[in-house]
C-alpha cells in the first residue's frame, strides 16, 4: 500500500533538506581559523640591526623564517630582499625533503639539513642531497627598514610570477 | 481536534504560569524596581536618598544629627549648582581657569590618589553641564560619594576649589569646556575617558593604563603586566575593591541596571565607593553601545539570522501539516 | 555460508545481508499505534529530537571550550561567543534547549500520570523514564558547572555541601566528591567528564531501554483502553483506516510528530534568538569567584520544586526531606493500588489528586526561586512542602478506595 506520489513528503523533505544544507554551513564556519588565529599570520621583523652572515631566526604562522643579511662576496640572486641597500636571504626555514630545520654554517656560508644531509647556499638554492627544490619564500612586502611577513608586496609577486618560489 | 485545542490551552496555560512566576515574579521580588532620572543632575535623587536616610535614622534614633546635617548640606550644595548653571559662561576667560585642571589631566598623567585623572579632550560633550559644574565646586559631592570622605581623608580633587573659586570662573570654566573641549567621540574613546582608569576590559585588551599592546619578547609583556597589575593595586587601594572587568558586564547587569547605576552608583549599591561618572544622556549612549560591542559582539548577527530561521520554521510547519493531512486523511 | 541468492535491487540486496525490510516493518511500518490520541502523544519525539540539538550544538561547544578553572569562562565568553563562527548560535541553542528539554520533561511525565501510562505492563516504562529523568538532571547540573561563573560555582558548592550529609558531618565524603576542599579545577574536570562523555552514554542507553520496554506493552490511549493489537493490525492492512483502532508508526503517527515539532521549532528558535535570559541567567555572566558569593543564588527553575522541599525543615530533616523527594515519583506504579487505567477525569478522588499534585509543584517552584526571608513566602513553602508528601500517603489510600472501572 504505498502512495504513487507523495508530493507533500517530498515537499516537506525537500525545504527540511534545505534548512540542513543551512545548518551545515553554519557547521562549516565553527570549523574555521579563528579571527584571532588569522591576525597572527602576519609578523612585522625589522631588519636594521642586522649582522651580514648572522643567521636570525624569526617565526611566523608557527613556522621558523631564515632571516639572513647578505654579505658583499655572497652572489646576488633574484629572490633577494632588497632593503635599502641591502640583501637579504629571506626563507621559511623547513628544508624542502621532509621538512626539518637546516642549520646555517656561517664559515662555509650555506645551510645543511641533519636529517638527510641536505645543503643550500646563501640563496636557499639547493646544493645537494635529497631537497628537491629551494627553500620556499614568505609572502613578504618591504616598508622602510621593516618587512611584514604574510602580506604579499609588489617585489614577492614579482618573485610568484617568475617561478622563483611557489 | 476541539479537545486538543483545549488540552492545548491547559498545557500553554500552565507553561506561561510557571514562567511567569520563575522570571518577572521571582525578579521582582528579587530586585526592587529603581528610576533613573534621565541623566539631569539637579541633585533630586541625591536629596531624595538623604531624607530618606534621616527618615531612617530618626526611626532608629541614631546618628540623627549626623544625618540631618548630611540633608542640609545637600540642598545647599545642590541649590548653588543650580544658581551656578543660570549664569552666563564666558569661554575665553574660562581657558585661563582651565590651566588649573590641565595641571592633572594632561596626556601621560599619572596616577594621583588613587587613579589616573581621565582625559578631558571631550569633556564639554560627553559630560552634563550641571554635573560638571557640581564637580569643580565639590568633587564628592558631585559625584555623591561624599560618605567615603565624611572624616579625614579628601577627594583627590577636592583642593580645585581653592583654584577656581567664584561661581562666574566655575561657569567660564565649563563655558570653555563645552565650546572648546568638545566634539565628536568613538563609543571606544567615551569608555576609555568615562570609565577607563578604573575599569579594564581584557575582551577588548584594555586595562587601566589603556590599549595593551603586542610584544615580540616575554620579558616585555611581563613588565607591562607588572606595570598594569600595580596600577590595579593603587585604584583598589583608593577604592577599596578592584572595580570590576567591564568585557560582559552588559549580559551580567542588563540596560535597565546598567543605566540606573552609571546615573547613580548609589541608587544600586548603597555604599559604593564607585563616583558619579556624570555623563549626559548622549555620551552614555556612547558608552553603553560600547559595551554592547564588547560584551554582546554576536548582536547584530542574531538579529540578522533570528527572523530567517523563525520564517523557515513556519514554512516547515505548514508543510508538516499539509502532508499530515494527505497521510491522515480517511483515518479519521 | 548461508544460500545468498542474486539481488535484483538495492533494497534487496541490503535486505538480503541486515534484513533492513523486516527492520523496516517491525519499527516503522508495522508498529501499531492507537489512533485515539492526543498531540501530548508527540513529547517523546520532541524529547528525542531535543536531546539531538543539544548532542549536536554541545559537539561544536566541545571543539572550543576549555575546561580549566583559569580558562573556561572566557573560553565560551570569548571564544565561542565572539570569535567562532556562529559560536554564539550554538552556545544559545545549548542554553535553551537544556531548559525546554525540561518543561517537556515534566509534560511528558504528567502525561503518563494523567493517563495512567505507568501501570498495568507499563511499569518499566516508567521506572525506565524516571531514570531518564534523574539522568537528565545529572546532566543539567554538570553541564552549568562548566562556564565557571558565579553562579556555576556557587551551586556547585551548595550542592556538594548536601552530601555531608547534615549531622552526619561527612566533610569528607563532600571533599572526595569534589577532588578538592572547594569547587575547584578537580571538580571542573571531572564534571566535565560526566556532562560529556559518561552521562550521554548513560542516557542514549536508557533511551533504547525506554523504547525497549514500550514495545510489548504498546503505547496507551486517551481512554486507557485495552486494544487487540493484531485485530486492529489485520483491519488497517485489509485497508480499513477508518474503523480500525490503530495507526502504523511510520508515516502516519510519525507526519503528525513533524508537526508538532514544528511548532515547537518556533517557540524553540523565538527563544534562542530573543527570549534567552530564563536560559542563561545573568548572575553566571560573572566570572566565578569564590570570596564572593551574589545576593541571591537559586537553581535552575527545573531542580526549584526540589530545592524548596529541602528549605523548610530543619537540617537533618530537610535532607530527609529532600532524599525521598527524589525518588518517591519512582513508586508511583506501586503506591496507586487502583487497576484502572484511565484518563484522570474518570478516577474520581485521583482527578483531584493529579491537579492538586501539578499546583502543588508549581508553588514549590515559585518559593524555590524566591529569598527564604521573607515570613510568607517561607511559610507558603512549609505548606506546600508538607502538601507534597501528604499526597503522596494519600495516594494509596484513595487508589485503593477507587471504584474499579
Amino acid at each position: 500500500m504505498s502512495s504513487r506520489r507523495d508530493f507533500m513528503g517530498f515537499a516537506l523533505g525537500g525545504f527540511t533538506a534545505v534548512g540542513g544544507i543551512a545548518a551545515l554551513y553554519a557547521m562549516k564556519r565553527s570549523w574555521d581559523p579563528l579571527p584571532s588565529v588569522k591576525a597572527a599570520g602576519f609578523t612585522t621583523i625589522d631588519v636594521s640591526s642586522a649582522q651580514p652572515n648572522v643567521l636570525n631566526v624569526e617565526k611566523w604562522r608557527g613556522k621558523p623564517i631564515f632571516v639572513l643579511k647578505k654579505t658583499a662576496d655572497m652572489k646576488a640572486d633574484d629572490r633577494d630582499v632588497i632593503v635599502g641597500s641591502d640583501r637579504f636571504h629571506i626563507s621559511i626555514g623547513l628544508c624542502t625533503h621532509l621538512g626539518c630545520i637546516p642549520a646555517y654554517l656561517a664559515d662555509e656560508m650555506k645551510f645543511k639539513c641533519a636529517c638527510h644531509g641536505g645543503e643550500f647556499d646563501s640563496s636557499g638554492h639547493q646544493i645537494f642531497g635529497p631537497p628537491p627544490s629551494p627553500l620556499e619564500i614568505p609572502p613578504f612586502k618591504v616598508d622602510g627598514t621593516k618587512i611584514v611577513l604574510g602580506e604579499a608586496g609588489p617585489e614577492y609577486k614579482k618573485m610568484l610570477d617568475a617561478g622563483l618560489t611557489v | 481536534m476541539n479537545k486538543e485545542l483545549k488540552i492545548f490551552g491547559v498545557v500553554a496555560f500552565f507553561t506561561l504560569f510557571l514562567y511567569w512566576g520563575v522570571e518577572p515574579y521571582a525578579h521582582s521580588q528579587m530586585h526592587k524596581h529603581v528610576e533613573g532620572h534621565n541623566f539631569v543632575y539637579d541633585g533630586t535623587a541625591d536629596i531624595e536618598e538623604a531624607e530618606a536616610k534621616l527618615a531612617t535614622a530618626k526611626e532608629s534614633g541614631v546618628k540623627v544629627e549626623k544625618a540631618e546635617a548630611t540633608a542640609k548640606a545637600k540642598k545647599e550644595f545642590w541649590a548653588s549648582v543650580n544658581k551656578i548653571s543660570k549664569l552666563k559662561g564666558n569661554a575665553t576667560a574660562g581657558e585661563a581657569g582651565f590651566a588649573m585642571c590641565a595641571g592633572c589631566h594632561m596626556d601621560g598623567a599619572m596616577n594621583m590618589g588613587g587613579v589616573i585623572p581621565p582625559s578631558l579632550e571631550h569633556a564639554g560633550s560627553l559630560y552634563e553641564k550641571n554635573y560638571l559644574i557640581a564637580l569643580i565646586k565639590n568633587p564628592a559631592m558631585a559625584s555623591n560619594v561624599d560618605h567615603k570622605y565624611a572624616d579625614t581623608s579628601m577627594h583627590p580633587m577636592g583642593s580645585i576649589s581653592s583654584m577656581i573659586t567664584t561661581d562666574q570662573d566655575i561657569a567660564n570654566v565649563v563655558a570653555y569646556l563645552q565650546a572648546k573641549k568638545s566634539g565628536e567621540l568613538t563609543t571606544k574613546e567615551a569608555f576609555t575617558d568615562a570609565c577607563g582608569r578604573c575599569h579594564a576590559m581584557r575582551y577588548a585588551k584594555t586595562s587601566q593604563l589603556g590599549d595593551t599592546p603586542k610584544f615580540k619578547y616575554k620579558k616585555d609583556e611581563l613588565k607591562h603586566q607588572v606595570k598594569v597589575l600595580e596600577e590595579q593595586d593603587l585604584v583598589k587601594a583608593y577604592m577599596g575593591k578592584l572595580p570590576p572587568d567591564l568585557s560582559i558586564i552588559i549580559r551580567a547587569r542588563g540596560e535597565h541596571f546598567l543605566e540606573t547605576f552609571v546615573e547613580n552608583p548609589q541608587s544600586q549599591l548603597a555604599g559604593t565607593s564607585m563616583p558619579r561618572t556624570g555623563l549626559s544622556q548622549e555620551g552614555y549612549e556612547k558608552v553603553k553601545e560600547y559595551l554592547t560591542e564588547v560584551g554582546d559582539p554576536s548582536k547584530p548577527h542574531r538579529e540578522a539570522v533570528g527572523p530567517w530561521v523563525i520564517l523557515f520554521f513556519i514554512i516547515f510547519t505548514g508543510l508538516a501539516f499539509l502532508w499530515k493531512k494527505e497521510k491522515w486523511h480517511g483515518h479519521h | 555460508m548461508a544460500h545468498f541468492e542474486k539481488a535484483k535491487s538495492l533494497n534487496e540486496w541490503m535486505d538480503q545481508r541486515l534484513a533492513v525490510n523486516t527492520i523496516k516493518r517491525v519499527m516503522q511500518t508495522e508498529y501499531w499505534i492507537p489512533k485515539d490520541i492526543n498531540f501530548l502523544w508527540a513529547m517523546g519525539m520532541v524529547l528525542a529530537a531535543t536531546f539531538g540539538i543539544l548532542l549536536i550544538s554541545g559537539i561544536f561547544l566541545l571543539m572550543y571550550y576549555k575546561p580549566d578553572v583559569n580558562l573556561a569562562f572566557d573560553s565560551v565568553n570569548y571564544t565561542i561567543m565572539s570569535e567562532v563562527g556562529f559560536g554564539w548560535l550554538w552556545r544559545h541553542i545549548h542554553g535553551v534547549a537544556a531548559s525546554l528539554v525540561f518543561l517537556i520533561i515534566y509534560i511528558h511525565m504528567f502525561t503518563g500520570i494523567y493517563y495512567g501510562s505507568y501501570k498495568k505492563g507499563r511499569e518499566l516504562i516508567w521506572l525506565s523514564g524516571m531514570l531518564l529523568f534523574v539522568t537528565f538532571s545529572a546532566e543539567a547540573f554538570s553541564g552549568y558547572m562548566l562556564p565557571w561563573g558565579q553562579m556555576s560555582y556557587w551551586a556547585g558548592m551548595v550542592i556538594t555541601n548536601l552530601f555531608s550529609g547534615g549531622s552526619l558531618e561527612a566533610y569528607g565524603l563532600v571533599e572526595w566528591i569534589r577532588g578538592d576542599y572547594v569547587p575547584g579545577d578537580a571538580f571542573l574536570t571531572r564534571f566535565f567528564m560526566l556532562h560529556v562523555l559518561l552521562l550521554p552514554l548513560a542516557i542514549i542507553g536508557l533511551i533504547v531501554l525506554h523504547f525497549g520496554t514500550l514495545r510489548l506493552p504498546h503505547v496507551n490511549n486517551q481512554e486507557g483502553a485495552e486494544i487487540d493489537f493484531e485485530e486492529a493490525a489485520e483491519l488497517y492492512k485489509n485497508g480499513n483506516h477508518k474503523e480500525a483502532k490503530v495507526i502504523p508508526f511510520s508515516p502516519v503517527f510519525l507526519s503528525k510528530d513533524i508537526f508538532v515539532m514544528g511548532i515547537y521549532f518556533i517557540l524553540f528558535f523565538y527563544l534562542v534568538f530573543y527570549h534567552f535570559e530564563f536560559a542563561m541567567d545573568p548572575v553566571n555572566f560573572d566570572p566565578a569567584d569564590g570570596l564572593k558569593t551574589p545576593a541571591h543564588i537559586y537553581p535552575e527553575w527545573y531542580f526549584l520544586w526540589s530545592y524548596e522541599i529541602l528549605r523548610p525543615f530543619s537540617k537533618d530533616l530537610g535532607l530527609v526531606a529532600f532524599a525521598i523527594a527524589q525518588v518517591i515519583f519512582f513508586s508511583l506504579p506501586f503506591l496507586d493500588r487502583s487497576p484502572n487505567v484511565a484518563p484522570a477525569n474518570r478516577r474520581g478522588l485521583f482527578h483531584f489528586w493529579f491537579w492538586l499534585m501539578l499546583v502543588d509543584m508549581l508553588v514549590l517552584t515559585f518559593m524555590g526561586k524566591l529569598p527564604p526571608t521573607d515570613a510568607l513566602f517561607a511559610n507558603i513553602g512549609l505548606v506546600a512542602a508538607l502538601t507534597f508528601f501528604a499526597l503522596w500517603v494519600a495516594l494509596p489510600i484513595i487508589t485503593k478506595l477507587e471504584k474499579k472501572l
